[in-house]
Parts: C-alpha cells; structure tokens; sequence
C-alpha cells in the first residue's frame, strides 16, 4: 500500500469514528462514570431484581418483537410493489410512506386517539386507546417506511430473471418466494429489522402517549428517574442495560446481514405493470395504516369552527404571545438543521459505509457496529451526556445550535449505512476487477463504478436523515437551546402545551407543513438522485 | 477522490469555527423551561439599563431543568435560573445550586410566596393548579362538583382526567393539593376516585388537548391551570365573549415559580441586577400574556382579559416544599400501587 493510499484509508476510518467517537462515545462515557456510583452496587442491584423492573423489561422486549414483526410483514408486500413494478404515481407512493417518519410522536399520536374516537375504539369491547395495540399500530405507522424503503431499494436491485427461470420451470410463486427470492433478501431484511426493532426498544412518546400510564418501557423508566426522580445514577444503569440489550441485537443482524453475501450484476430492469389486484390490495392496506391518520391530521388543520378554512396556515407566519417564535421562522429552523444534519450524515455515512465494505475487516466490523449504537441509547442520558462533556472550550457546544444538527445526524448515519452498505456489498466484484484489468486507477474504480451504484442509496439514505431530522422532538427536547433556534417539532410541543383551539389549530396546521415538506424534499433528493443514476450509467 | 476528502475536512473546518465563538462579558444567560417566555422588547430594557444583554437558554421541562442545573454545577453554563417551582425546590436547595440573594424589590412580593426564609431563590411569578370543568357539560339538573369531596360521589362517575404525579408537574400539583386536604386519608380518597373511574394520562397534552371535551374527547373534568379559562378565550380560533371551561377554585394547588443566582457564577453582579430586573413593572406586567401565570410583584397591573377571566383563589392548597422533597417518590409509589396497578 502506497502512503497516499495509506493516508485516504485512514482518513477514511478515522473521520466517522472522530464524529460518533467525541459527540457520542464520550458524553455517554463522562456521564456514565459521572451517574454510576460503585457505592450504591446493592441498591442497584435490588432495584434490577425488583417485580416492576422485571415487568419492564420484559415488557420492553416482548412489544419490540412484536412491533418489528408485524412492521416487517405489513410491508413486504409494499416494498415489492416498489421493487418490481411501475405504476403510476409511483415517486408519490414512496414519499408518502415516508411521511409517517417525520410526524412528531405527539402529533401522530394525537391523530390515533382522534381515529379510535372517530371509530369506537376508544372504549368499550374493542378499546384501542391506551392498550398494547395502539402502541403496536402507532409503531408500524412509524416504521414502515424504513422496511419499505430498505428492503424496496435492495430488492429493486436483485436480478428477477432467476424468478423468472424458475416460473418457467414450473415452480409456484410461494416457492419461488420462499426458496429464491427470500434468501437473498436477508441481508435487506436484517438491516431493516434490526433498525425497526431498536426503534421500537428506545421508543418513548408513543409509548407514555397511546400505552397509558400504567406501561413503561426501560426508555420512559429512565426518563422517570432520570427528570422525575432526580436519580441520575438508576437512569444510568438502566441505560447501559437498554444499550446492552441494543448491541446484541445489533451484532446478530450484522452477522445475519454478512453471511449472505449478495453478488449480482445490476441488469436494466423494465419493470412491469403491477397487477391490479396487488396494487388495490396495497393501497388499501397502507391507505388504512398510514393514510387515516394523515387524513386526521389534515382534517383538523383546516376544520376551523364548524366549516373548513386555511386561517390556521396564514397564521403560521405571526408568533403567538407564549412561543418564542412563530411557527414559519421554527420551520425555517428546522429546515436549516435538517440540510446541515443530512448532509453530515450522508458525508459521513457515505465515508463509513465505504470503509465498512472495502476496508480492513475487522476495523469495519467495528465501524459498522460503533456507527449503529447511537439509534439505540437512551435520548435523555445522551443528552445529559453532552451537557456535561461538551463544556469546556474549544468545544463548548453547551449553547450552540449546531449541537442539534449533530445529534440528528448521529441518529440519520445509521440510516446511511443500512441503505449504502447493502447496495455497495452486491457491486458484481468482476465489474471492479474488469476496470482494473482495463487499466483503472483504483480511484477511477471507485469513482466511475462504486459511486454511480451507491448514489442512488446515498440519496435514500440522506433523504431517511433529513427526515429524521426534521421531525425528531425525542433527543432534541434533552439539549440545551436558545429560543430563537427552536425547531419546529418543539414549537408544536409548546402549541399543544397550552389551552386554546387557535393554537391547537396552529399546531396541527404546522404538522401538516411538516408533513408536505419531508415528502416533497423525499421526492426531490429522489428525484435527482434517479436523474444523476441514468446519465452515469450510460457513460 | 482528493477533491472529496479536501470538501469533508473543510466542511469540518468551519462548522467547529462558527460554533466556538467566545462568550463575551457583556451577557448574563438564563437558564429556563420551555414555558418561559416574555415579549419581545422587555430583556432590551435591561439592557439599556444596565449594559449587559440577556442570553436565554431552555432546558426542556422544569424536571429536566432542575436535573441539568445540577449536573453542571461543576461548571455552570447559566448565571441565573428561573423556573424551579415549589414542588422541585427543595431538591434544588438540597444540591446547592443557588447563591444568596435578598432583593430589595422582594418589599413588593408577598411574604406567603416568599418561601426560602435564606433568600436562595425568589418568587418570581404564580398559578394554580386547578380543575376545569366544561360548561355545557353541566346544568341546574347536574351541577359541576364544587370540592375534592364531590368527585368521588357517583354523579361524577368517569367524568374527570387527571395527570400521573410521576410524569406531570399539573398532576403532581393535584396530587399534593389531595395530600394537604385529606393527609394520611389521601389513599382512600384515591381509592374511591379509581372506582369512580377515574382516567389517568401521562401528561398534560393527552388529558387537556385529547381527552377533556375542548380537545375533542368525552371528559367534562380535567386538572389544568385557573388561567386556562383566560387562554381558551386569548386563543380562541373564532373570537368569543367568554370562555367554554371553568375552574374549581376549592380544587387548587400553588404552583410557585423561583428565579435564583446560580452559585459560582462569574457575573454576580449582572446576575442579581436581573433578578431585581425580573420583580420589575416591565417583566412583571408581561408575565400574564407569555406565560400564563400570575405576577409575584403586588404592583404589577394584570391584562385586560386576566383581570376578567381568571379566576382569583382565595385559599389554595400548600405543602411545605421540604416535606414534599421528603415524601414524594414514597407517595407516588404508593399512588401508583393504588391507582394504576
């Protein structure tokens, strides 16, 4: 290896883990051995073999399966409609899924209550509100979109004539989906499930909102202690124990991820015209799942007294006396935070997720592992984290508002990873290899055969971190700010905060926007992103 | 590839030089809730009274206020605090975050609210948490309840929502506001009221904005504030001459606001100034209207809509703030044995 060589690699390795290493391995690590006092061993101890404890975590573990389960097999069905066929209105279909992604939890919650009112489900024999089946419904809401997506890019990708070799022989679809296509789904599948299910362990609104005070999660039991209680120390224990729970999870999918390695050269695919029994039969489904409560939502934005009307969009642009800021100059916070964090995340990602796949393995299995832990860890104790290790100049971030974007792209990498990583790994090795043979520098390789591949799934990937970005309320609500830098989810947060049907109004008006903005950016950065993927590919 | 890494390492460059900017001298910053607001135009009279600008930064709710105070007393961000209420004080007091401070302006404060007798902390403004009751819900046939008492009679049966204590600060007021009337008999009380089928959310949001009937649900009895009936009428999306709700005004805890000088603050002096600046005319006519609460000052004038709408208690329900520290996380668990499990 040349030095030069030599250098890029190191660079390569060492910026993401520079990023994740100082903005979250060492907050996590200063609070930590801030909070856990060796002294207080037995009373921890107690506290972990306590009845209510153990009810926690066994709840927290049973409702993350589940959760995940019911989220991976509503989907697939989506994700092969996007896969393998065309239809119209198709870019509109994939951004809409996405949209559930960026609703703040108080809000989509809010919308479900509104649904089980509106259909009897709030009490009586088939009572929803505040049981585990709103807290499963309200979960696959939110995180269809990531199998949707995840699997539906990777399997967009897999060459079909295989199944069609098979059709021809004889074989039935059932099999040919089980034998054929299921196997070489698994790594897809992995990733998307493995992000699911720690989505649905760490979940924290959902589960205080549509659970109902009598069902905690480990992650609400640490906000408890930790803001409540004042015991910063149980909060701790209970956060390694939760990240512990995540790290297991985490390496069986990366191992799962990694046993199948999936090598196939990308064919020009001319994707047929779905069914339209599968169409129907999908929109119904997700129109149910995802559109009712959209619909919800949208009908409480403009319903203003008994009749419709758009005064609480216009008012968006006046600040109301109790917020700091009105709801158009949040937004536009929220928009400047979500650019900075997507763009971090699809820089760094990007550059992890290189490493991860063309590196030395056993630092890229460490990459791939340390990148992923952030989704997993509790938002409080990160938070109170950075509090008290970002202190000191010259990074003293306690009052920065760059400490958010920071966050939110500590939480869109992993999304990055899980959608170019993939996409990297099924790069047809002899494609890399002929180029090389013909002569090309390994950073003409790079640059003309892995970078048009991966593109597409970079832009995936970066309009998943925006997303992210723009509707996160969970760690953003633990850092410091200053008013003028509020975004968006927290203003609604304070609108909702207050008696009045003006702001109620306004804060479901702001919800809405919120909603339209992620789906036309999704679309956007998609949209360029297939654009750019055409000129290249014909070079 | 070069031209990659050189755009990485410059993106870097200036995102760690934007945000390094030095703390000037001239700055005193607050720490605060998320609540906390005042008009626009206020904090500049401070300034020009006294040269230093003010530097407001919030720290979600006044639980995570309290908890980050604390972690960073080490190394304080903030010079002054405000938002402890009486319910967190003594868990502050405890951990010693508060420098003492006598502010003259504490002559136009009355002594009641004037809780720590070592002038840690001072009261800045006041609300009570209160029940509110839907109007229309109620008529000469069914009267609203009128006390603490009436809610566990039969009449009232599934009607009222209130927070859980150990996840909200309204729910824990009307936990304590229970403690002080019936002491040691709260649990029995709790005990009627769960079989009168009481709801319980988690917070504020889900009890006010989905369960009470203002937010569309079928609740005509939720534990808010006494300024809410105020709101409702300021807020409201088609003008309206009075509110929809009322208040129970013997069904109400005091909920205290304190602002205190942080100890080991470099700017003492700007500090106190802004403490005195805070039991001011200007920031105390303004409290009302941003924050819904009620100025400390005696001197200060209430809005228009205040003096009519909100309704003044005369009595309301305390505990001392040392004996809730004590007892809390005792009494919630036992509330929650009885209430919830």
């Amino acid at each position: 290896m040349n030095p030069q060589k030599r250098f890029v690699w190191a660079f390569l390795f060492f910026l993401p883990v520079l990023f994740v290493g100082v903005f979250f391995y060492w907050p996590l690590l200063k609070i930590f051995s801030h909070a856990l006092d060796g002294e207080r061993i037995n009373e921890f101890w107690s506290y972990l073999s306590s009845k209510p404890f153990r009810q926690i975590a066994w709840f927290t573990i049973w409702q993350a399966f589940l959760s995940t389960f019911c989220t991976m097999m509503l989907a697939l069905p989506a994700a092969y409609l996007v896969a393998r066929f065309s239809f119209p209105g198709k870019k509109l279909f994939q951004a809409l899924t996405t949209i559930p992604f960026v609703l703040p939890t108080v809000v989509a919650a809010g919308a479900f209550m509104a649904l089980f009112q509106r259909f009897g489900l709030d009490q009586g024999m088939f009572r929803l509100h505040h049981t585990v089946w709103a807290l499963l419904l309200a979960h696959i809401f939110f995180n269809l979109a990531i199998v949707v997506r995840t699997v539906g890019s990777f399997w967009a990708g897999l060459d079909p004539r295989v199944e069609e070799q098979a059709k021809i022989l004889g074989a039935a679809p059932w099999h040919i989906f089980r034998k054929i296509t299921l196997p070489r789904l698994v790594p897809a599948l992995a990733a998307a499930a493995s992000v699911v299910f720690v989505f649905c362990l760490t979940s924290f609104g959902i589960v205080l909102l549509l659970g109902g005070p009598t069902r905690a999660t480990i992650e609400t039991e640490i906000w408890r202690q930790a803001v409540w209680r004042g015991d910063i120390s149980v909060a701790s224990v209970l956060a390694v124990i939760q990240l512990g729970a995540v790290m297991v999870m985490v390496l069986i999918m990366n191992f799962l991820q990694k046993r199948q390695a999936v090598v196939e050269s990308k064919v020009e695919l001319n994707p047929e015209r779905a069914s339209r029994k599968l169409l129907v039969g999908n929109i119904l489904l997700l129109g149910i799942l995802v559109g009712l409560p959209i619909v919800i939502l949208v009908e409480r934005a403009i319903g203003v007294g008994d009749g419709y009307s758009f005064q609480n969009f216009s008012a968006m642009a006046d600040r109301i006396s109790l917020v700091p800021l009105s709801s158009l100059a949040a937004l536009k916070n929220s928009l400047l935070f979500a650019v900075v964090a997507a763009v971090l995340a699809a820089l760094l990602g990007g550059v992890a997720s290189f490493f991860v796949v063309h590196g030395n393995r056993w630092l890229s299995n460490f990459l791939d592992f340390g990148m992923m832990l952030p989704l997993g860890v509790s938002a409080v104790v990160l938070g109170f984290g950075m509090l008290i290790s970002l202190d000191t100049p010259p990074l003293d971030l306690r009052s920065s508002w760059i400490l958010v974007p920071i966050a939110h792209a500590l939480l869109g990498i992993p999304f990055v990873m899980r959608t170019v990583i993939p996409t990297l790994r099924r790069i047809d090795p002899s494609l890399r290899e002929s180029a090389s043979l013909l002569g090309a520098s390994p950073s003409k390789v790079t640059k003309y055969i892995d970078f048009p591949i991966a593109f597409r799934a970079l832009g995936v990937g970066a309009a998943f971190a925006f997303a992210i970005s723009i509707g996160e309320f969970g760690a953003t609500s633990f850092l410091p700010r200053s008013p003028d830098r509020l975004t968006a989810p927290l203003v609604l947060f304070r609108l909702l905060g207050a008696p009045g049907e003006a702001l109620r109004g306004q804060a479901m008006a702001l919800a809405v926007t919120l909603m339209v903005i992620t789906a036309a950016t999704v679309i956007l950065i998609e949209g360029s992103v297939f654009k750019r993927e055409t000129i290249r590919s014909d070079f | 590839m070069k031209k990659f890494l050189l755009l990485i390492t410059v993106i870097f460059v200036v995102i760690t030089v934007t945000t390094c900017a030095e703390k000037k001298d001239d700055t005193v910053t607050l720490l605060t809730h998320d609540s906390f607001w005042i008009s626009e135009g206020v904090f500049e009279e401070f300034t020009q009274q006294t040269g230093v600008k003010v530097e407001v930064q919030m720290a979600g709710d006044t639980g995570q206020l309290l908890a980050s105070a604390i972690l960073t007393s080490s190394n304080p961000s903030a010079d002054v605090i405000f938002g402890i209420d009486n319910t967190f004080l003594q868990r502050a007091l405890n951990a010693d975050i508060f420098a003492v401070y006598e502010s003259p302006s504490l002559s136009k404060v009355s002594e009641e609210i004037q809780l720590d007798t070592q002038h840690r902390v001072t009261p800045i403004d006041f609300g009570d948490v209160c029940i509110n009751y839907w109007i229309d819900s109620f008529s000469s046939d069914l009267p609203p309840p009128k006390n603490l008492d009436d809610l566990i009679d039969s009449k009232y049966s599934g009607q009222l929502v209130v927070q859980n204590p150990e996840t909200s600060s309204p729910g824990l007021a009307f936990f304590l506001a229970t403690i002080a009337e019936y002491g040691d008999d709260w649990e029995l009380w709790w005990a009627a009221l769960r079989d009168n089928d009481v709801t319980v959310t988690s917070g504020w949001e889900d009890a006010y904005e989905v369960e009470f009937v203002a937010g569309g649900g079928e609740h005509p009895l939720v534990v808010s504030y006494a300024s809410s009936p105020p709101a409702e009428v300021i807020y409201a999306e088609t003008p309206i001459d009075s509110p929809p709700t009322g208040v129970l005004t013997d069904t109400c805890f005091r909920q205290i606001e304190f602002a205190g000088v942080v100890n080991g603050t470099k700017n003492q002096e700007a500090a106190e100034n802004l403490i005195d600046f805070m039991l001011s005319n200007t920031f105390q006519q303004d409290i009302p209207n941003s924050m819904l609460m009620f100025p400390a000052s005696n001197e200060a004038e209430l809005p228009a809509t205040f003096a009519e709408f909100a309704e003044v208690v005369e009595d309301p329900y305390m505990l001392d703030p040392e004996v809730i520290e004590r007892n809390r996380n005792n009494w919630t668990e036992r509330w929650t044995q009885i209430v919830l499990r």
